[in-house]
């Protein structure tokens, strides 16, 4: 589904301001997979998903989604963006900024209504439709950016670090709908999270990235018991740990085998 | 959201804190207290004799009245507003699509900024003779520079409204699969769209200049711009009492368009003010 092969990118290059935020970066996910992205802070993450996104020209390297070479973006691609208060359309209302992406859907306004609800729904915002986005606080801004990126039901969703501003509970609520879209959808999900036990919790799979410039430091299978639960699962001993595992890859810390 | 869960917002003005309206009609108080201020110096300065030209406020004011029943002045007045209203939708159909090319392909911007910044500084009253050169009849001439005139601030509000759209939302819709025209339609341009209003009321107020200035300058073919040439032409306290009254006309129109306009920017751009 998607094969990045050697990425490389480098911002501003020859300037005095140069920086290298990817090097040499190897990654393939399988179609319907769920990959978590972890890494330390700027270490390239958003640049990363930026490139797949084509809305960035790496200087280096190919990234293919489903074989073909991403030049543009690609299609059948949500994005949640980091930034989710200024991916909002603010003078839009929360219903129209979920039913906007549908327009490429070819769903008449009926249907782009019924689904934008429906998504915001999902996300417990069933109340919101009518109101602005400055009307919401940032939890509710990021949702409905979640909703809006469900609703469009796309086959390769990329997710940065999408739970980032919610609360605890809703957050868990969020990462167990993630589970289900992708359940019934089968779309390929990549999520990009800096919280490690969400990683090992959502994940099929998570690719541990290194300081800058990023490549691939480790990459974890998950084999935990589906459904997942979020007591059980995270009382699972391979939840306990692959989470150690990540930890210390994250960390740049070796497996404690040499300690007394 | 709080709003709806906390009444005493709603309701009654909770102590310490004005309410909206209370603070409204304070507002207009103070407005009001100022025009009072300023009548009563200019009353009293025209009857102490300061300035001997001055006609009193009261007869300026009274003038004021009876020129609105006067056929003549209603008819110049109205020709004036009509040249107004008649330029500034056509300005805004050519300085925004314009705005929005020099704001989205830098070439554009780069190849026109040199032209730009020529034709800008110079004064549109400056080209009142080419103008009646190119266009005839006059009304023409006078729609043409009132368009013309009006279209530089809303051109350039446009073209800074559209440089200032946050990346992410246009990348956002890219990212959905949209093209550049969907993307300009649908975030550019509704992004730039405070901008965009707000150089259109700056061109309001200038579509009233240009139109009085033409008048003024042909004369004879109607317009307020006309009719303070007749009125100048004329002699003694009348004549100044004809001048000033149309001056406040003038005023009042434009203060009346603006405020209507600003009216309108609340609603309209709620979003904008969270
Ligand atoms: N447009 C840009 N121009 C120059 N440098 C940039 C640009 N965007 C990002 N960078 C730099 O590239 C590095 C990686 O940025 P990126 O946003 O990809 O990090 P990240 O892993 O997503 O960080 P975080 O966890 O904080 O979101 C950072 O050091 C950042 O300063
Ligand atoms: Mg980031």
């Amino acid at each position: 589904m998607l094969e990045i092969d050697n990425l490389t990118h480098v911002y501003g290059p020859g300037s005095p301001n140069e920086h290298h935020a990817i090097d040499g970066l190897k990654l393939s996910v399988a179609a319907g997979e769920l990959l978590c992205v972890v890494g330390p802070s700027g270490c390239g993450k958003s640049t990363l998903l930026r490139s797949i996104a084509g809305l960035i020209k790496p200087t280096g390297g190919e990234i293919r989604v489903d074989g073909k070479l991403v030049r543009q973006t690609p299609d059948n691609l949500a994005v949640v963006f980091q930034d989710y208060s200024r991916s909002l359309f603010p003078w839009m209302s929360v219903a129209d900024n979920v039913a906007l992406p549908l327009r490429r859907r070819g769903m008449d306004k009926r249907q782009r209504r019924e689904a934008a609800q429906e998504a915001l729904e999902s996300v417990g915002l069933a109340e919101a439709g009518r109101k602005y986005p400055f009307q919401l606080s940032g939890g509710m801004q990021q949702r409905v950016a979640i909703a809006r990126a469900l609703a469009y039901r796309p086959s390769l969703m990329l997710m940065d670090e999408p739970f980032g501003s919610v609360d605890a509970q809703t957050r868990e609520d969020l990462e167990d709908l993630v589970l289900k879209v992708r359940g019934h959808h089968r779309m390929t999900i990549v999520l990009i999270t800096h919280d490690i036990d969400e990683s090992v919790y959502v994940g099929d799979r998570v690719v541990v990235l290194s300081k800058a410039p990023a490549h691939v430091v480790g990459d974890l299978k998950v084999d935990l018991p589906a459904p997942r639960d979020q007591i059980t699962t995270r009382e699972h001993p391979d939840f306990v740990r692959l989470r150690g595992e990540v930890g210390r890859l994250v960390r740049g810390v070796d497996a404690p085998a040499a300690t007394a | 959201m709080t709003a709806e869960t906390t009444p005493a917002r709603a309701g009654q003005p909770n102590q310490g804190r004005p309410s909206p309206s209370r603070a409204r009609r304070g507002k207009l108080l103070r407005h009001a207290v100022g025009v009072a201020a300023f009548l009563l110096v200019w009353e009293l300065a025209a009857r102490a004799g300061l300035l001997p030209w001055l006609p009193a406020a009261s007869a300026s004011l009274a003038r004021v009245a009876e020129l609105a029943f006067d056929p003549a002045f209603a008819g110049d007045l109205l020709s004036t507003l009509t040249a107004a209203a008649a330029g500034l939708p056509l300005a805004v159909l050519v300085a925004v699509p314009i705005g929005l090319l020099l704001g989205t392909v830098p070439a554009v911007e780069e190849t026109t900024r040199a032209i730009v910044e020529f034709l800008r500084p110079i004064p549109s009253v400056a080209l009142i003779p080419l103008a009646l050169f190119f266009f005839q009849p006059e009304i023409n001439a006078k729609v043409a520079l009132i368009v013309y005139a009006a279209s530089w601030p809303i051109l350039i509000n446009t073209l800074y409204g559209v440089r200032d759209v946050d990346p992410v939302a246009t990348e956002t819709l890219r990212s959905f699969g949209f093209g550049s025209a969907a993307v300009i339609w649908r975030v550019s341009l509704p992004s730039a769209a405070p901008f965009i209003y707000t150089g259109i009321r700056l061109a309001a107020s200038i579509t009233l200049i240009l139109a009085i200035s033409v008048e003024y300058f042909v004369g004879g073919s109607g317009g307020i711009g006309a009719f303070l040439i007749q009125a100048s032409t004329g002699i003694g306290a009348d004549a100044m009492l004809d001048v000033i009254a149309t001056l406040v006309w003038a005023g009042l129109v434009g203060l009346a368009v603006n405020v209507l306009l600003l009216r309108a920017e609340r609603r309209l751009f709620r979003w904008r003010h969270a």
